[in-house]
């Protein structure tokens, strides 16, 4: 008899947790996936989903269920019952949470791993980030470094990012590619990414740099490989112009300060 | 009282006085120093400002009377060690002088937090009105960005963590037995500096070139960069931070040494469990923030290179030491609320807390734990690598002492007697959002997630939900919980679930899609965003001000019932804590006499179980019980 409600409730966590499931199913979470990486991160955290919803479904059908079931009638004074405890449930609930956890920082550690991994063939591109702004360098045909502050980037050719910054911390956030690091003065910072889907996508600046950081927006484009080799022919011959006309191009650092 | 005995004596009168004495030394000082190393103009206004800023709240604090004591007995005049002039409070004047009765202290704390509290509040308002549209609707980028930074900053320093220690104040020493705490003067000092902490942060709106504006994070080298503003909030913290220290310390000694006979540790109210982990964790874990802005501040005004790149200095040092005290900071501004939750839930349901001694370990295992979990704030920051698995493990391992808490909420509720009051109501709304910050602060522990989602709006979402959801409606269920023994008075019932209702309905709608947004890419901090982003945001802000005038059901509740409520019982939720075994509100020192505690805090439904009794025998309306051994725990 005492099981009734139990078996009752426990019938009611399980359809709610699985209209819920669906729901968080049906929602639209992320933005367009333009990485290898991407696919992998939505999964891990479709996964979180499913086990999470469960737990607070679960969580509320007791609360409202004992509200409705045990509420005082009006004028009962009397006192529930005098249970303090018991050592089995209290068990269960500190290994069944410790198992769950320990599973899901395991699959985090694979996801990690993976997405990190370095790739054959990768395009080192240097990125600055300056109040308020991201520069970029490209690695010349000639060996030496073109700069721009355009972002292209090709299809399915892997890129390292090495991040730097001239003033204060900002982080190089492009959300398509779910991937961000912090640019950090004194120490270079690193991401990697294998662009997968053409396109044009948003570049943010994620750390609070001072005034103008809401507006340290770009784009970062992604094409064919070889239109993405003639863009920087083209940008490598603008730069050997401009700096022949100027006497030198202008040096990253420094110019916010 | 002559003019002259109106300045000479502790007072505002002699505070107003004290404060251009300090500006007059700081400036006499500034130009002292600048003439003797030979630099021109020898008034300089960056420097004047950082010593006024040290020298001002200083003065204050000794004009107010706080050290007036303690001066005394240094300089070897006489002393009355029974002196209790300055204990209680007789009329309403009494509340705004120096006094040392932890239950005026406790209402000065809680009236002067929620100031703050409305304060930051309708900055937020200014926010979600700033971002309703994509563009520049009201402020510019960089009073938005003083916005935030002084909203976060008064909410955590001014609001939850005082506002904790001002709820303590009041209920611990009558729940442990206790005339007053240890140190009722270090009390009255610890009080005084939270004002000035909080005014020192607000008057940074007037400083040249605006409010301190790097969050209330205050990353290092932005921090180091800014305009005078800044140093507002680094000196700032160190009030607040020094008057939380010394509340901890004043916990700790009062709890250790002065609970009532027979009031063995593991017959305490959760809530004093609570207050003693939360002061362990204060304790510990405040310095480092002092350290973190002490070495802005020598950075900015000494000229130090703590974290200057090619001077030797480390920027990520700063996040180090900054979130050694922070995150440890999040369960500071959490496990008061586990405490009072506990308290609410067992005298409304009609329960023994279920499982009483996990729920005081697992308080202690989260002290623990939380000291090695820091840097789950810094995965994208550039640390060394490797550190990021084990602080994901010791993130995730958190859930498990969370859990045991919500898990033994949930037992608490099966099979009782329960009653729907406006503290119920809040305690479980609390379960609620709090579980739900609690899953997503799982999903922000796991790394390739984190990734993504770190300094976007999914960030905000999840420190609402942990910081209101979860603190701030423990607040509001401690508030009304206690709100008869601390006035005497009853609140509107009515008032209090519409309260509720409209608070809980609305800080959902406001706070949940703010997942969506973070999910989608909008970061954090920004006073303008994309296009795509504005549906949403211009719902969040609709939202956020319904739930912001939600905010004036309790405040007209509160200011009504204080000044004209139905009088309240010695223990209108037939609690047994020591607390309500004395009249509403209690005598000037607590008890006529000590009581003795004989059994647990929570023996509901056990026949003639009693928490403490008086050896007057006059229980209230529990009759005189022989000194009996506390009853066994109850197996399945």
């Amino acid at each position: 008899m005492r099981n009734t409600p139990l078996r009752r409730m426990a019938a009611l966590a399980v359809l709610a947790s699985i209209v819920g499931v669906a729901i968080s199913y049906l929602i639209d979470w992320f933005p367009t996936q333009a990485s290898t990486a991407a696919g992998d991160v939505d999964l891990l955290y479709d996964v979180l989903l499913y086990v999470s919803v469960p737990i607070f479904v679960g969580v509320m059908t007791v609360v409202v269920y004992s509200v409705i079931r045990f509420r005082a009638r009006p004028g009962d004074t009397g006192d529930g019952a005098p249970i303090h405890g018991s050592a089995r449930l209290e068990v269960v609930w500190v290994i069944v949470p410790f198992l769950i956890v320990s599973a899901l920082s395991a699959y985090g550690w694979v996801v990690l791993d993976n997405n990190e991994d370095p790739q054959a063939d990768e395009m080192v591109i240097k990125v600055q980030g300056q109040q308020f702004a991201w520069h970029f360098e490209y690695p010349g045909p000639d060996g030496k470094p073109v700069k721009t502050d355009d972002l292209v980037l090709a299809k399915d050719r892997p890129v390292k990012f090495d991040i730097t910054a001239a003033d204060v911390i900002h982080s190089f956030f492009v959300p398509a590619f779910r991937l961000k690091a912090d640019a950090v003065p004194g120490i270079t910072t690193t991401f990697r990414v294998t662009p997968n889907k053409e396109g044009t996508y948003p570049i943010v600046c994620a750390e609070l740099c001072g005034i103008g950081h809401s507006t340290m927006r770009q784009f970062v484009k992604i094409v064919p490989e070889g239109e993405a080799a003639a863009w920087l022919e083209r940008e490598r011959r603008e730069a050997t112009a401009s700096a022949s006309v100027s006497g030198a191009a202008p040096p990253l650092t420094g110019a916010a300060r | 009282m002559t003019a002259v005995a109106k300045f000479r004596g502790p007072g505002w009168w002699r505070a107003a006085l004290s404060l251009p004495l300090g500006l007059l030394f700081s400036l006499a000082l500034v130009a002292a120093a600048r003439a003797a190393y030979g630099y021109d103009p020898v008034i300089d206004g960056e420097a004047v400002t950082t010593v006024a800023l040290i020298a001002m709240p200083m003065a204050f604090l000794v004009g107010i009377g706080c050290f007036d004591y303690w001066f005394r007995w240094a300089s070897g005049a006489p002393t009355v060690p029974d002196d209790h002039s300055g204990h209680g409070a007789r009329s309403w004047r009494d509340y705004f002088r120096v006094n040392t009765d932890h239950k005026v202290i406790g209402i000065q704390y809680i009236v002067t937090t929620f100031v703050f509290f409305i304060l930051g509040g309708l900055m937020a308002m200014l926010i979600r009105a700033e971002l309703a549209a994509p563009g520049t609707q009201f402020v510019d980028p960089n009073t938005y960005n003083g916005l935030f930074s002084v909203h976060a900053s008064l909410m955590i320093f001014l609001f939850i963590i005082p506002v904790f220690a001002g709820i303590a104040n009041y209920v611990i020493p009558l729940m442990i037995g206790a005339p007053d705490m240890a140190f009722p003067r270090l009390n009255a000092l610890s009080f005084w500096m939270l004002p000035v902490a909080g005014v020192m942060m607000m008057a940074s709106f007037f400083a040249p070139g605006g409010s301190f504006a790097t969050g209330w994070t205050a990353y290092a080298p932005l921090s180091t960069d800014m305009p005078i503003g800044q140093t507002f909030f680094t000196l700032g913290v160190q009030f607040a931070g020094a008057s939380s220290i010394a509340t901890a310390l004043n916990f700790l000694v009062t709890i250790i040494t002065m609970r009532a006979p027979g009031l063995t540790f593991f017959r305490m109210p959760l809530l004093v469990w609570a207050n003693f982990t939360t002061s362990l964790l204060v304790v510990i874990a405040t310095p480092f923030i002092a350290g973190s802005q002490f070495f802005v501040l020598l950075d900015r005004a000494l000229g130090t290179h703590f974290f200057q790149t090619g001077m030797g200095g480390d920027v990520i040092l700063y996040q180090h030491v900054f979130w050694f005290y922070s995150h440890p900071a999040v369960y500071i501004m959490m496990l008061p609320g586990f405490g009072i939750v506990s308290e609410v839930i067992s005298a409304n349901a009609r329960k023994p807390v279920f499982g009483y001694r996990m729920m005081a370990f697992s308080l202690v295992a989260i002290v623990i734990l939380g000291f090695t979990v820091w840097a789950h704030h810094m995965f994208v920051s550039g640390m060394f690598a490797w550190l990021r698995i084990p602080m994901m493990i010791t993130t995730m391992l958190i859930a498990v002492p969370t859990g045991i808490k919500i898990f033994s909420w949930l037992a608490t509720l099966w099979r009782g007697v329960i009653h729907l009051t406006t503290p119920m109501l809040f305690a479980l709304g609390f379960i609620t959002m709090f579980t739900l910050g609690g899953i997503s602060g799982i999903i922000l522990a796991i790394i390739p997630v984190v990734i993504h989602v770190s300094d976007t709006y999914f960030v905000v979402a999840h420190i609402h939900y942990v910081l209101f959801g979860g603190s701030v409606f423990t607040i509001f269920a401690g508030i009304y919980h206690w709100f008869p023994k601390m006035t005497g008075r009853m609140y509107d019932e009515s008032l209090g679930k519409i309260h509720f209702w409209l608070s809980f309905v609305f800080f959902n709608l406001t706070f949940g899609p703010m997942h969506l947004v973070g999910i989608d890419g909008m970061p954090r901090r920004v006073a303008d965003y994309a296009e795509e982003f504005a549906g949403l945001n211009a719902f969040i802000s609709v939202s956020s001000f319904l739930f912001g005038l939600s905010f004036l059901v309790f405040l007209y509740n509160m200011i009504t019932s204080w000044r004209a409520g139905p009088r309240a019982d010695a223990n209108p939720w037939r609690a047994h804590t020591l607390e309500w075994q004395v009249s509403s509100p209690p005598p000037l020192f607590n008890f006529d006499e000590i009581p003795t505690v004989v059994g647990g805090p929570y023996e509901y439904g056990v026949p003639g179980a009693v928490h403490g009794v008086f050896s007057g025998g006059d229980t209230k309306d529990r009759a005189p019980s022989k000194t009996r051994p506390a009853p066994a725990v109850a197996g399945d």
